[in-house]
């Protein structure tokens, strides 16, 4: 089976899902799109930590760039389209959505140049150190809301973008690094100065790498922000970036699968512990420790990296498994 | 440039950057002996302070009378003491078993390890910000003309000073410091010559978790909050000194805590207050890009 044929499937199944989501419950559907958002995130995440081996800390930041941007567009354009026809607001949202991305890749390729010589630890406090910086500056734009926060006028964000972008960001991550030119990126993360001995120009794929994630977490920015409809720079702090890194560290740095896995379990945790934490036996004194997502990450990150490095799913592609096996019966 | 305004400027950025030098040297050795960025330091600085605050009212007990000066040492002791122990029991539970592991292991172990010390900190004493008792008595020290230096920046600074030569001490006179020293050159080497290295690590430990408490109750002198989450932005700014100074390098990383402590206090003043946390950063790629040795640091071939 072909991937543009699983492709076409997951985008048809978020139509449908997307026709079919008014039933649900509006806590649900919260959850759900959350999953979606946090799919994508991770998953472009991924692509720079799992698969160049650039560990990067501030994917939140990307993010936000996303987020105000696609917001900022879609507010000035408000006025302007409350008359229209369905058609043309949609086409605008979608285009503002890919702008937030490209606005994010270009402060992918501001972090990624720079940081280029750096490895290893020093990349990941440098990318913190974007990230934060970020957030500072959105903080101090008067017009972006401050520190009071924006509000986003424009509420599309349903189940068909959600699910839809995040199979396009799993099509577009698994089909880079599988393909003859995107093993580069997994070359660069195996050894990089072998890499560079054989000709691979490691400082391409790195720009690359940052690039093409900072465009899909623009994206999820965009999502997220025409479905809260509110945006604070405190939204898109180190934490927000922590958990995108507990998700691609849980799934398996370097297997798309399982990164989609992560993130639905890890978005799906709290909501189930906090739902446990109430239930009638649980003493009152436990109740807040299993409320604590960021206690339950940490300890998540520690018993891993201890005992579990490369993840729940290592290196193991469900999906390329599952299509060589289809290869090889035809 | 009013000269007076700006000699009041370099007061205050030095007792800002007396504590970050204190931070930072912990990360510095730790890196020398371990190569890795100890990310929970910051967190041991904030435990410090939340010591200090159990502490006090214990102290007073045992030294009666406001703001005596045994007390306060007392508690600044304490603190240290009870921080060192932290220090050594994180690296003796969490980081020796990941001893050969990538250091990118290392760095999201010590990631977890530093959320976890805030949430379970935020848990216990409540997110909101304390009040920090007053161990000095803070006031305006007289006949500094129109400079203000109050009691609290000037036991800041001495402080630090003192722990300064007593770090210098043993790491250039003791036998633990020679051997930590023997470390950070060549590990095997030390293994050889019958260096327990698991002991010098833990001592490198417990060295820069007590400076890092020492950080935190003194931080409290001068601005008298504290919350869970205090360590995070000191923490990476003394990260930043580290680097500043040549990641490994003692005096490096004082100076580098100095240097931070200064330009933000003078950015603050003269530019504007909005981009305090930014500097760092800023200061951490420009000295990335140009000089990532750090300004006393010795660079180092990366071998294949």
């Amino acid at each position: 089976m072909d991937s543009r044929l699983i492709l076409l499937l997951s985008l048809v199944a978020s139509g449908v899902a997307a026709l079919c989501s008014g039933w649900l419950d509006p806590y649900y559907y919260d959850v759900c799109i959350s999953i979606g958002i946090n799919i994508i995130l991770a998953v472009s995440l991924n692509l720079v930590n799992g698969y160049t081996g650039q560990f990067s800390l501030g994917h939140a930041g990307f993010m936000a760039v996303g987020a105000y941007t696609s917001a900022s567009i879609t507010n000035a354009l408000a006025v302007k389209f409350t008359g229209m026809p369905i058609g043309a607001a949609e086409v605008v949202f979608v285009l503002a959505l890919f702008l937030g991305g490209l606005a994010a890749a270009i402060a992918g390729l501001a972090v990624g140049i720079p940081s280029l010589r750096l490895r290893g630890d020093y990349l990941a406090i440098v990318t913190l150190g974007f990230g934060e910086i970020i957030r500072v500056l959105i903080l101090n734009m008067d017009f972006l809301g401050a520190a009071r926060g924006l509000s986003v006028t424009w509420h599309n964000t349903n189940f068909f973008w959600t699910f839809g972008l995040a199979s396009f960001a799993v099509y577009v991550v698994y089909n880079l690094v599988h393909s003859t030119y995107g093993r580069g990126f997994v070359t660069v993360r195996d050894d990089e100065i072998a890499a560079e001995a054989v000709g691979i120009n490691t400082t391409k794929y790195k720009v690359i790498a940052f690039a093409t994630a900072a465009f899909f977490a623009g994206l999820a920015g965009g999502l997220y922000a025409h479905y809260k409809q509110y945006l604070t720079p405190e939204g898109f702090n180190f934490f927000k970036s922590v958990d995108i890194v507990v998700m691609v560290i849980l799934g398996g740095m370097g297997s798309t699968a399982g990164v989609v896995a992560a993130a639905i379990i890890l978005t799906l945790l709290p909501e189930l512990l906090r739902m446990l934490s109430h239930l009638p036996w649980i003493p009152e004194p436990v109740q807040p420790w299993l409320e604590n997502r960021l206690i339950l990450y940490s300890l998540l990150l520690i018993i891993l990296m201890l005992t579990r490095p490369q993840g729940l799913f290592g290196n193991v592609e469900f999906l390329r498994k599952f299509m060589a096996a289809r290869r090889a019966g035809k | 440039m009013d000269i007076t305004q700006f000699i009041q400027q370099l007061v205050n950025g030095l007792s800002l950057g007396a504590i970050y030098a204190l931070i930072a040297l912990g990360y510095t050795m730790v890196y020398g002996v371990l190569r890795f960025i100890n990310f929970a330091h910051g967190d041991i600085y904030m435990l410090g302070a939340f010591f200090g605050l159990g502490l006090a009212p214990r102290m007073q007990r045992i030294f009666p009378g406001s703001h005596s000066i045994p007390g306060a040492l007392a508690i600044l002791i304490a603190s240290m003491l009870l921080c060192a122990a932290i220090g050594v029991l994180i690296e003796r539970l969490v980081y020796r078993p990941l001893r050969d592991r990538p250091r990118l292991t290392v760095l999201i172990t010590a990631i977890g390890v530093s959320l976890f010390i805030q949430n379970v900190t935020q848990l216990l004493c409540g997110a909101d910000p304390k009040a920090f008792p007053e161990l000095i008595p803070v006031r305006a020290i007289e006949g500094l003309g129109d400079l203000t230096v109050l009691t609290s920046q000037a036991t800041v600074i001495l402080v630090t000073l003192i722990l300064l030569f007593g770090l210098h001490f043993i790491v250039q006179k003791t036998k633990l410091g020679m051997a930590m020293r023997a470390l950070s050159l060549n590990p095997t080497a030390c293994l050889l010559v019958g260096v327990n290295n698991n002991t010098v690590i833990s001592f490198t430990f417990a060295l820069g978790s007590a400076l890092a408490a020492a950080a935190g109750i003194l931080v409290a002198l001068d601005s008298p909050s504290i919350e869970p989450m205090m360590g995070n932005v000191p923490g990476i700014k003394a990260f930043v000194a580290a680097v500043l100074g040549g990641i490994g390098n003692i005096p490096g990383a004082a100076l580098g805590g100095l240097i931070i402590g200064v330009t933000e206090t003078l950015v603050v003043g003269y530019v504007s207050p909005a981009f305090r946390d930014a500097i760092a950063f800023a200061i951490l790629i420009l000295i990335l890009l140009f000089k990532p040795d750090g300004l006393l640091g010795k660079s180092e071939r990366e071998k294949v």
